[in-house]
């Protein structure tokens, strides 16, 4: 029965994409791309109904495992992708009006879209960390050339940027993967089930130390690069600001998280064979500079996606620090903040690009009056940024007072890092929207009705996470906390 | 063939990935490097065969045949009409500083000595003493990318980097299972078709393959 649940959530988007390679020319390709999301949607809503009910479980003879902690990015990656669907269909339109774009590069763009997500959810549900490895570098690949598809020369350049970077990344965790399989290979024996990481979670115990540390920091800083850690970051601001804005949506909502959640994954493993708390600290370092420096560079930036590209820096520093503190608390928190930061992060990147495609440039200075012209463009704008800066009532204030309140308990050094990290980015990125959002304006009308559903729809759900967490779901999130040795 | 026999072919199949890793990044012309890159796809190759056959592994019989259907003859073949295509055949980089860049490469080889150190000692694999001539020649290959300034070079320097790692995977384990070799070997060859349609994006929009013109999107 799994095995049928998961078949539908991964055969999806596999279609989608073979379809829309087929007729992704068409007039109705956008359509027949939110559909397929919407289906994905639909079969990943099944099958977190399933796990939720009857625990972890594993299908296709081992290879894959869905536990409470992967159903849930599951559900997020397949909702977030159903949405950005939704978004991208006007806004690519208005940008082929515009003649930014040709129908081959609609046509590309839609069968990548749905590959992309299928590369994601293989990432997620995969029990081998070889295939793991593979579904990695596979997301890579099929973004590689969204990122280029406006081919401006600025384009070209983050897109080859992107791809040698991440590249020298993933080989890096190539590697860790190596040595991870020959610790395994120790205890478990040659053959396929070494790198099954259910089998590996059992023998966590007899893993050889010396190896796994070593392994650990490979791993870390190869899926790091993906997650956009500094010093590892300088791929990540450039493809965000030149890719389409629905690609700049589903890397920072969604790429950067499957890349956590594999860390994750071996983290655990880490934990269990060393005993000590290196792991975590590693993460913590890490975290925490990925916090300081993207605060910093956030007061620098003038091209609007830019900015908002290092602010994903900055969270994503910020919950694997939470990660990285460990305990259950701070490992609720920290998913509860790649939750809500997916949903806001994209609503942001939607209101942004219609707020760029209207006044046709991403430089801030140039962008004035949104509540002008467009009444929810703005307000779109305006929410989103309260909300991605941490003020209550939305869901943000919520997961960054909790990872907060455990600095203080557990780590009191950080907590002033933190703090004042948080009120240079408020700071920054506030200052910076309250002129786009407010003020004189010379922007233009467009010629299709934009899709703002999607943007509020995520907000509302930030809005009501921060007001009130339903009881299942804390208890979810509370079991995954749990599975991750919290 | 004895065992002493074996593990000499396979230490001196190793000797040589190193050397040709040292002499790719000295090499200045393309196509030189691109020859390079399948001689060493070739030493691989031949040391997966050695393995397989003195460990009677299967499945690395299986790695040994794809290692040479990829990396000796379909990749360094794709190169070639690519650089033919882009009329970038007979190109020459001027590298600055080889000396330099050859000490650098040789303390790089002494850091993964020394790291790879503990872990030899815990193989139990014939091949043991060579996991760090394979993180050696990983880190000569990120060396190479980082000191190129053409894109040509750049993609085989990542190619390069991936022949270590599979000689990682094969000296310290019995190579990977399978299904993941295969993995692998399919986003290797779907990366080299996409760095071929980068190529032609960059030279369109720059004029040139040079990564200098590269470097506009900078903070402030």
């Amino acid at each position: 029965m799994i095995d049928l649940q998961l078949m539908a959530l991964l055969l999806t988007p596999l279609m989608g994409g073979l379809l829309l390679a087929a007729f992704g020319s068409r007039s109705w390709a956008a359509e027949l791309n939110s559909l397929m999301s919407f289906g994905t949607f639909i079969a990943a809503v099944v099958l977190t109904m399933r796990v939720i009910d009857s625990g972890p479980q594993v299908a296709f003879n081992e290879q894959f495992f869905i536990d409470q902690f992967n159903v849930f990015l599951v559900a997020l990656t397949a909702f977030v992708a159903f949405t950005t669907s939704l978004f991208s269909r006007p806004y690519m339109r208005i940008e082929q009006h515009h003649g930014k774009l040709t129908t081959q590069m609609l046509h590309l763009y839609y069968s990548m879209y749905q590959l992309f997500t299928l590369a994601m959810l293989v990432a997620l549900t995969s029990n081998n960390m070889g295939i793991i490895w593979v579904a990695m570098e596979a997301a890579t690949l099929t973004t590689v050339l969204l990122v280029s598809l406006y081919r401006t020369p600025a384009s070209i350049e983050a897109a080859w940027k992107y791809f040698i970077l991440c590249g020298v990344g993933i080989a890096l965790a190539l590697f860790g993967t190596i040595l991870l399989y020959f610790a395994a290979e120790r205890v478990l024996g040659e053959g396929g089930t070494a790198l099954l990481w259910t089998h590996l979670n059992q023998v966590k115990g007899s893993l050889e130390p010396t190896v796994l540390k070593l392994a650990f920091v490979f791993l870390l800083v190869g899926y790091g690069t993906k997650i956009g850690l500094v010093p590892l970051h300088s791929w990540l601001p450039d493809a965000h600001a030149e890719g389409p804005t629905p690609v700049s949506a589903v890397l920072s909502g969604l790429l950067l998280n499957v890349a956590l959640c594999a860390v994750m994954r071996c983290k655990v493993l880490v934990d269990g064979a060393l005993g000590t708390h290196l792991a975590g600290n590693l993460m913590m370092g890490f975290g925490l500079l990925s916090v300081v420096v993207a605060a910093l560079f956030l007061s620098r930036q003038k091209d609007i996606k830019r900015m908002f590209a290092y602010s994903s820096i900055e969270h994503m520093g910020l919950v694997t620090f939470a990660f990285g503190m460990g305990g259950p608390v701070a490992t609720f928190a920290a998913m509860l903040h790649m939750t809500v930061h997916s949903l806001t992060k994209s609503a942001i990147f939607f209101a942004v690009g219609h707020a760029v495609q209207k006044s046709g440039t991403q430089q801030m200075e140039n962008i004035r009056g949104m509540m002008q012209v467009s009444p929810t463009v703005g307000w779109g704008l305006m929410l989103g940024t309260l909300a991605i800066l941490g003020m209550p009532p939305f869901g943000v204030f919520a997961s960054e007072f909790l990872i907060i309140t455990t600095a203080m308990h557990d780590y009191p050094w950080a907590t002033p890092i933190l703090l004042i990290a948080l009120g240079i980015a408020f700071a920054a990125i506030f200052g910076k929207v309250q002129p786009i959002v407010f003020g004189e304006t010379t922007a233009r009308r467009l010629p299709h009705q934009p899709a703002l559903i999607p943007v509020f729809a995520h907000l509302l759900l930030v809005l009501i996470l921060g007001l009130y967490m339903p009881p299942y779901l804390a208890d979810w999130y509370r079991q995954a906390a749990a599975l991750l040795g919290g | 063939m004895t065992m002493t026999h074996t593990i000499q072919l396979i230490n001196l199949l190793a000797a040589m990935l190193l050397l040709i890793a040292f002499a790719m990044l000295s090499q200045r012309r393309i196509l030189s490097l691109i020859n390079l890159f399948a001689w060493q796809g070739l030493v691989l190759s031949l040391s997966t065969f050695v393995v397989a056959y003195s460990t009677d592994q299967r499945h690395l019989y299986y790695s040994a045949g794809l290692t040479l259907l990829l990396k000796v003859l379909v990749l360094p073949w794709l190169l070639h009409r690519l650089i033919r295509k882009l009329n970038v055949r007979w190109d020459v980089e001027t590298l600055i500083n080889i000396p330099t860049t050859m000490l650098v490469g040789i303390g790089l080889v002494i850091f993964a000595f020394n790291l790879a150190a503990p872990i030899s000692q815990l193989s139990e694999s014939i091949t043991r003493g060579l996991i760090g001539i394979a993180l050696a020649s990983v880190l000569l290959s990120l060396l190479m990318m980082l000191t190129r300034r053409k894109a040509v070079p750049q993609v085989v320097g990542f190619l390069a980097m991936e022949n270590g790692l599979f000689f990682a995977a094969t000296s310290a384990t019995h190579g990977m299972p399978l299904v993941v070799e295969l993995g692998i070997a399919l986003d290797v060859l779907v990366a080299t078709f996409i760095f071929g349609i980068f190529f032609f994006q960059i030279r369109e929009t720059f004029d040139s393959l040079d990564i200098r013109h590269m470097e506009r999107l900078k903070d402030d």
